[in-house]
């Protein structure tokens, strides 16, 4: 591919992708553009499969989003490696022909911008027994080495509900290391923790003061959302999409609710779209206020954390008053909310967002003129633009390392397209960079949520009942921490036959380890609390 | 740093009155369904068919409520228009776990007035965590009561688990809980941790945390506002008594009173 020329921006809109196509790959993949211009699917021959989604990734700056991996009736594999860039390009889905016998395709995650990829191609294998080839590191992953080898959840024969026989653990089972130095150890970390924390395992290889390289495991919280939803109605699985993630509960619902919206062609109302906009900004402000707190207690700034924490629990109550549960669950229905908002309750929403971002501005001030406080954060966990950009990361970590890159403004949904934000960009990826950005989109959060409230259309709050059509789409929402993809394969009988959920955790934690080398032992609950991550997020 | 100090003291306190006084700010709790009364069993017919998790349940005339699968969908409550449960906004939720009502009366006996606190999560969604979390913030200071968390399961006397207990993390929790001295107690915090929730049981989840270790006292909610969580905890010292509504069966009187 080394004779193509970059290519111009304007190329890349929706009519001209398809052509760019057909005159690069000389119809060797074929390019057809859906009827509404925002999907482009190229049909590739099996041995093209990297060429493709190196000329997206690499030639084309496409970022990779998800892969969709589905056994088809016949034994036979659909696999979709889904790109996207936006605002003016489509959604790109990468779609390799395979023969029914396929039982490994080429792995992609070698590439330029290929690793990440990385993570789901070791998870597709992992629960579906997919061989990637020249992957190099496939293998216990998900299923932790308890679960026998060939055990693969995800295949239909697999039986969701039957209680799975464990065999036993290998007592000489040691975790493996890199670090050769003398004096050199491994220090355990997790799954469980003191104080308050989710379930995660993390290998710290030092020599003494310093760690070398951090080794984590997740997927302790592995509940298997994705199997489980099989073959349950939309309803029962939209609790799962709104559960499976507590912290984030309605930028997944609303995910889930787009993709069955996309199906079924429902029409969400005005109303609807807006309040939408306000409740998911308001879960990333109290989000993000959770984070905050959570910096500032790594580094035991006790009036700090106070300070944060009371935001933190008066933004729950706020949740709580406007739609009945801290959390937002419950909120949402396909074609809008399951309750509307009352002009006194959305005025009071106002004002009451409008104090708290205040108190929220005034801590960042004293965090700023903090000097044992920035010492903690500054060149701590650092990210580099190339390692967030190879690695694919998502939402505010990837924002802290230069990439301005956010679904709601790429792709808008909900109502955003009719509110003017910033988002918020800082280039050096420390810790203290991804504080300010936490700030920042706090404060543009409420800033979201006033204007949206100043302009709440009239009208119902949710569009008539769904009538179930079969089909598949891609739910995409700028979550709280990054960019979640939820796809959904949906049966005429309004029972979900496929639902993959790739959320922004997933995504990020695969780069935690770039962050976590050559630090001081102190620094690593700084760094991990820096993140924002969540692992129930992650492990689904 | 001054500043700091400063500010700390502006704010002055904040600190609920609960458990002297109860705490009725609006948003510390999202209620939950109660137990209704209705005039026919086609409408109770109705309610049992909206919960899509099977809490509700038909008994004498009305819809009796399983708080431990109760997720707060809010679904018997918003989606029909002609028949509704009602909805109460309470927090005391804490209840001795059936397992353990008969050796309810030794509790008092094997605690002081504070108490360690050790948290395994379970494979929880994050919701019931971060309102445990809540209990270390100046609202709700649960180390005015004497409680506070322990970084070593050695020194723990309470044990918080949430999450449905997926499969990897039976065994971290097993060795938590023995690693524990006697005398113990297990606190299973939200629906997960009590009947499996939405997840389990499945393949990945179990159907309760008492299939792993001995519960002593649940707190229903999904998740358990930090109140309800704090309810329990008292509860284990019996410096409250317990709600008696864990599984409500229809009560009349109720419905009168209002």
């Amino acid at each position: 591919m080394e004779m193509l020329k970059p290519v111009a921006e304007d190329a890349l809109t929706s009519a001209n992708f398809a052509a760019l196509c057909n005159n690069v790959w000389q119809g060797r993949v074929a390019a057809a553009l859906d009827q509404r211009g925002r999907i482009c699917r190229l049909n590739c021959w099996r041995d093209q499969l990297v060429e493709v989604c190196q000329w997206l990734s690499r030639d084309l700056d496409f970022a990779f989003a998800t892969l969709i991996v589905e056994e088809l009736p016949d034994n036979g594999w659909s696999l979709l490696y889904i790109f996207y860039k936006g605002p003016n390009s489509p959604w790109v889905y990468v779609e390799p022909k395979l023969d029914a016998l396929t039982t490994a395709v080429p792995s992609i995650s070698g590439l330029v911008h290929g690793p990440s990829a990385d993570w789901h191609e070791r998870e597709a294998e992992d629960l579906f027994g997919l061989k990637f080839e020249g992957h190099p590191r496939l293998g216990e992953f998900i299923l932790h080495e308890d679960w026998p080898e060939g055990t693969n959840p995800m295949r239909h024969d697999f039986d969701a509900h039957e209680r799975f026989e464990h065999r036993e653990a290998d007592p000489k089972w040691e975790p493996p290391t890199i670090v050769v130095a003398p004096g050199a150890f491994a220090m355990p970390v997790g799954p469980v923790f003191s104080d308050f924390a989710e379930s995660a395992h993390f290998l710290l290889e030092t020599v003494g003061e310093d760690v070398i390289h951090t080794i984590p495991r997740f997927f302790y919280k592995y509940r298997g959302v994705e199997k489980i939803a099989e073959g349950q109605n939309v309803g029962r699985v939209l609790l799962l999409a709104e559960r499976f993630s507590g912290t984030a509960a309605f930028a997944h619902g609303l995910a889930f609710c787009q993709a069955i919206e996309a199906i079924c062609g429902t029409k969400v109302p005005a109303r609807a779209q807006a309040l939408r906009t306000v409740l998911a900004e308001l879960e990333r402000f109290r989000h993000h206020a959770a984070v905050i707190t959570g910096i500032c207690n790594s580094t035991a700034l006790a009036v700090a954390t106070s300070q944060a924490a009371l935001i933190e629990e008066d933004l729950l109550r706020l949740s709580c008053k406007v739609a009945e549960h801290r959390y937002l669950f419950g909120a949402l229905k396909p074609g809008g909310l399951a309750l509307d908002i009352q002009d006194e309750t959305c005025s009071d929403l106002s004002v009451t967002v409008g104090a708290i971002v205040g108190r929220l501005h005034e801590l960042h001030g004293m965090l700023r003129y903090s000097s044992s406080f920035l010492d903690r954060l500054e060149e701590v966990g650092g990210v580099s633009n190339e390692q967030a950009l190879s690695y694919g990361l998502v939402g505010p970590v990837a924002r802290a390392s230069g990439i301005a890159r956010d679904l709601r403004r790429l792709f808008p949904y909900a109502a955003y397209d009719a509110v003017g934000f910033t988002v918020p960009v800082e280039q050096e990826g420390d810790g203290y960079s991804r504080l300010r950005i936490f700030f920042q989109e706090a404060e543009q959060a409420a800033m979201i949520i006033r204007h949206v409230l100043q302009i709440l259309p009239d009208g119902p709050a949710c569009a008539d009942p769904v009538d179930w059509c079969a089909g598949a789409a891609l739910g995409a929402v700028e979550a709280p921490a990054g960019a979640a993809f939820h796809w959904v394969r949906l049966s005429g009988d309004g029972t979900v036959a496929r639902y993959r959920i790739t959320p922004p955790s997933f995504t990020n934690w695969h780069g935690f380890h770039l962050a976590a080398e050559n630090f001081a032992f102190q620094d690593f609950p700084i760094i991990l609390a820096s993140f924002g991550l969540s692992n129930a997020e992650c492990d689904r | 740093m001054t500043n700091w100090v400063f500010k700390g003291l502006r704010t002055g306190i904040k600190t609920t009155a609960y458990p002297v006084r109860q705490d009725d700010t609006p948003g510390v709790s999202p209620g939950r369904p109660r137990a209704t009364l209705l005039d026919s069993a086609a409408e109770v017919e109705r309610l049992v068919e909206l919960c899509p998790t099977q809490a509700i349940e038909r008994q004498d005339g009305g819809a009796a409520i399983d708080y431990g699968r109760c997720v707060h969908c809010f679904r018997c409550w918003r989606d029909a228009d002609d028949v509704s449960a009602d909805w109460e906004r309470s927090y005391e939720w804490a209840a001795y776990s059936a397992d353990s009502a008969a050796a309810a009366q030794d509790l008092e006996k094997a605690f002081g007035r504070s108490l360690h606190i050790r948290f395994v999560d379970a494979g929880a969604c994050g919701a019931c965590m971060s309102e445990a979390r809540q209990l270390n913030n100046p609202y709700y200071n649960m180390h005015r009561l004497g409680f506070c968390t322990t970084p070593t399961p050695r020194n723990a006397d309470i044990l918080l688990v949430a999450g449905p207990v997926s499969d990897a993390m039976r065994f971290p929790l097993r060795k938590t809980y023995e690693a524990m001295p006697k005398p113990k107690r297990v606190v299973a915090i939200g629906a997960c941790a009590i009947s499996g929730g939405v997840f389990g049981p499945s393949f990945a989840a179990s159907a309760s945390a008492a299939e792993t270790i001995p519960v002593d006292v649940i707190v229903p909610g999904c998740p358990p506002p930090p109140l309800a969580i704090l309810h329990a905890l008292l509860l284990v010292v019996k410096r409250k008594p317990p709600s008696d509504r864990i599984s409500l069966p229809i009560d009349p009187t109720e419905d009168a009173k209002e």
